[in-house]
């Protein structure tokens, strides 16, 4: 029961506060819509996650290795390290 | 002579550096204000409940409503920098994966949630919790901000001290071996202590501005000097511990990074009992001849200054960018290596690294060559010694630009709190400062931006210190793509600015509501 008293008084503390604002409202307006840009346009459409689109059937690892490797000069062979 | 500035090459490491710099710039606009308004609207309200004078809990509610329109456009700006890193810097993301994903989970869900929630509690709960439960809200929200910026910052710092990692050639990452040393490193302590004191300076030079205009529009002029007073002794509270940590932090780059201290003072040339730079003629749009030149023409320098700072030792060894790829001898009479052994020792990591998967039982020791070699594996992707030197005119005129606006809030908080406690601020003949306290809003931020850009550019080309370039850090992408998703970034982020300027004025042009008894 006190449980209950305390849970609707919390939702009640917001809802009001929700319902008396004023200037508040414009805020909630530009939070909304930037969000929604930010999760939605931007996320799914602009922003794809680079490796896991690219990397095919090979381990994350392998593909990070190979693009890593890409970059690198030729082999210098150090000594000690075989082949 | 390569014009670094005039001719941006449009490669995709060139888009995704201007992209993510961008994003950085912006969403670094609105942070600074909320940490620094955070300790305006604090002292304010605290005032209020000792005094019970409701003309205070006006000031406060003021500050707070400036406040939550600054975080409300500003909040989740910083995502987009993690979207960046998904896509145009996976190889990096891949790296450090595992070191950031800690601070950043902790940040998003302690700090963000901290904040937010005690956030709803300072704007609906002025008439339905206690005066003290309000006030520990207000300054909850305060600290969950701050918190936050301290997650970010102890990852910003990694990237350029390393500490607390090994390189697990089989997941091809860092992974954590200390978080106590992540989280609590020397660089992410003095970047968060010089961080956050210098935001406050701009939530005071914000704070004394609004009140200042104010004044000289002959309005609020109670709320306006009381305000001057909590801001301007914030400010210069502030700007002297800016100046403290911004020596510690000196003090660091020289030992962790001194091809970015060589940077910042265009010293080509290092030795012992170094003078630090007040002049010289560098051009910023144009890397200079370091390799021939002794210094910079036209310098005007403090004598010794430079090794205090450095070494905090009048004649200490400070090196220049020559003596940094020639190798030399430190302070403490460590031998620091050149430039070819670094190339020749990021070699070998990459070779083990090349051949680590397919060694069978020597597979253990190439772990090990990985692991002797790591620290710079960077370096054996460099194949000209230019590309480890940032650009020098930029750092060293940013550089230059922060200490000095940092001094001229330094003075210019030090005249405001003598004017307001001594004499009557609200007067004509104080005009002047009036409108230099509106006049100094642009450059609070322009200081500010200018000690980010010196920690980034000085920083280049590496990602992770001496461990990854940007060239290889970066997504093998189309610079188109990068291109267009800068220009949307640079339309949604002006015109998020032009809104809160926009709703910022309207509520400064309102003003505070007034109580109509000034006792509770």
């Amino acid at each position: 029961m006190e449980l209950r008293r305390t849970i609707t008084g919390i939702v009640n503390f917001y809802v009001d506060g929700f319902r008396h604002m004023t200037w508040g409202r414009t805020l909630w307006i530009v939070i909304l819509v930037k969000l929604v840009i930010i999760f939605v346009l931007l996320r799914i459409f602009f922003f794809p996650n680079y490796i896991a689109t690219h990397r095919g059937t090979m381990r994350k690892s392998d593909f990070v290795r190979k693009q890593v490797l890409k970059e690198a000069p030729p082999p210098q062979r150090t000594p000690g390290l075989g082949q | 002579m390569n014009h670094l500035l005039l001719e941006i090459a449009p490669s995709v490491v060139d888009w995704s550096r201007a992209q993510f710099a961008l994003t950085a710039a912006y969403h670094w606009l609105f942070v600074p204000l909320t940490l620094g308004l955070a300790v305006i609207m604090g002292i304010a309200e605290t005032i209020y409940y000792r005094t019970g004078q409701l003309s205070w809990r006006d000031t406060a509610r003021f500050w707070e409503k400036l406040f939550g329109i600054n975080f409300a456009i500003g909040v989740a700006t910083g995502i987009i920098l993690e979207f960046e890193f998904g896509t145009n810097w996976s190889n990096y993301s891949w790296f450090v994966g595992d070191i950031f994903g800690a601070p950043l989970a902790i940040e998003g869900i302690v700090a963000f949630f901290m904040e937010s929630t005690f956030v709803a509690v300072m704007f609906f709960g002025w008439k339905k919790v206690s005066r003290g439960f309000h006030l520990a809200s207000t300054w909850l929200t305060g600290l969950g901000a701050t918190i936050s910026a301290w997650w970010i910052l102890v990852a910003n710092a990694w990237m350029q001290y390393p500490i607390g990692q090994q390189f697990n050639p089989d997941t091809m990452r860092f992974e954590m071996s200390s978080f106590a040393d992540v989280a609590l490193s020397p660089f992410a302590v003095d970047k968060f202590l010089h961080t956050v004191t210098s935001s406050w300076l701009i939530g005071a030079v914000f704070c004394v501005a609004v009140s200042c205009w104010y004044l000289l529009k002959g309005r609020e002029t109670v709320m306006a000097r009381r305000s001057i007073k909590i801001g301007a002794s914030v400010g210069l509270f502030a700007a002297l511990a800016a100046f403290a940590t911004g020596d510690n932090s000196a003090y660091m780059v020289a030992r962790t990074q001194p091809m970015k201290l060589a940077a910042m003072e265009a010293l080509y040339n290092g030795g012992k009992s170094q003078s630090l730079t007040l002049f010289a003629a560098v051009n910023p749009f144009a890397q200079p001849d370091y390799a021939s030149q002794k210094e910079p023409a036209c310098r005007i320098a403090f004598p010794n200054l430079l090794s205090v700072l450095a070494t905090h030792d009048l004649n200490g060894y400070v090196p220049g960018i020559n003596d940094i790829i020639n190798g030399y001898t430190d302070n403490e009479g460590q031998r620091q290596p050149s430039l070819a052994e670094k190339v020749d020792m990021g070699k070998k990591a990459i070779d083990a690294v090349a051949l680590y998967r397919t060694m069978g039982n020597k597979s253990e020791k190439t772990r090990r060559t990985v692991a002797d070699n790591v620290k710079y594996f960077g370096y054996g992707y460099v194949k000209d010694a230019s590309r480890t030197v940032p650009p020098i005119g930029i750092t060293f005129w940013l550089f230059r630009t922060m200490v000095g606006l940092g001094t001229f809030f330094m003075l210019f908080f030090a005249v405001v709190l003598f004017v307001v406690f001594r004499k009557d601020i609200s007067e004509r003949k104080f005009r002047w400062l009036h409108i230099l306290a509106l006049i100094a809003i642009p450059l609070a931020w322009i200081c500010s931006e200018s000690g980010w850009m010196v920690a980034e550019i000085g920083r280049q080309p590496w990602t992770i210190q001496d461990m990854l370039p940007t060239w290889v850090a970066v997504s093998d992408l189309q610079p188109r793509s990068i291109m267009i998703t800068f220009f949307l970034f640079l339309a949604l982020f002006t015109t998020l600015l032009a809104v809160e300027i926009s709703i910022l004025c309207k509520q400064i042009k309102k003003g505070p509501e007034h109580s109509n008894n000034d006792t509770l």
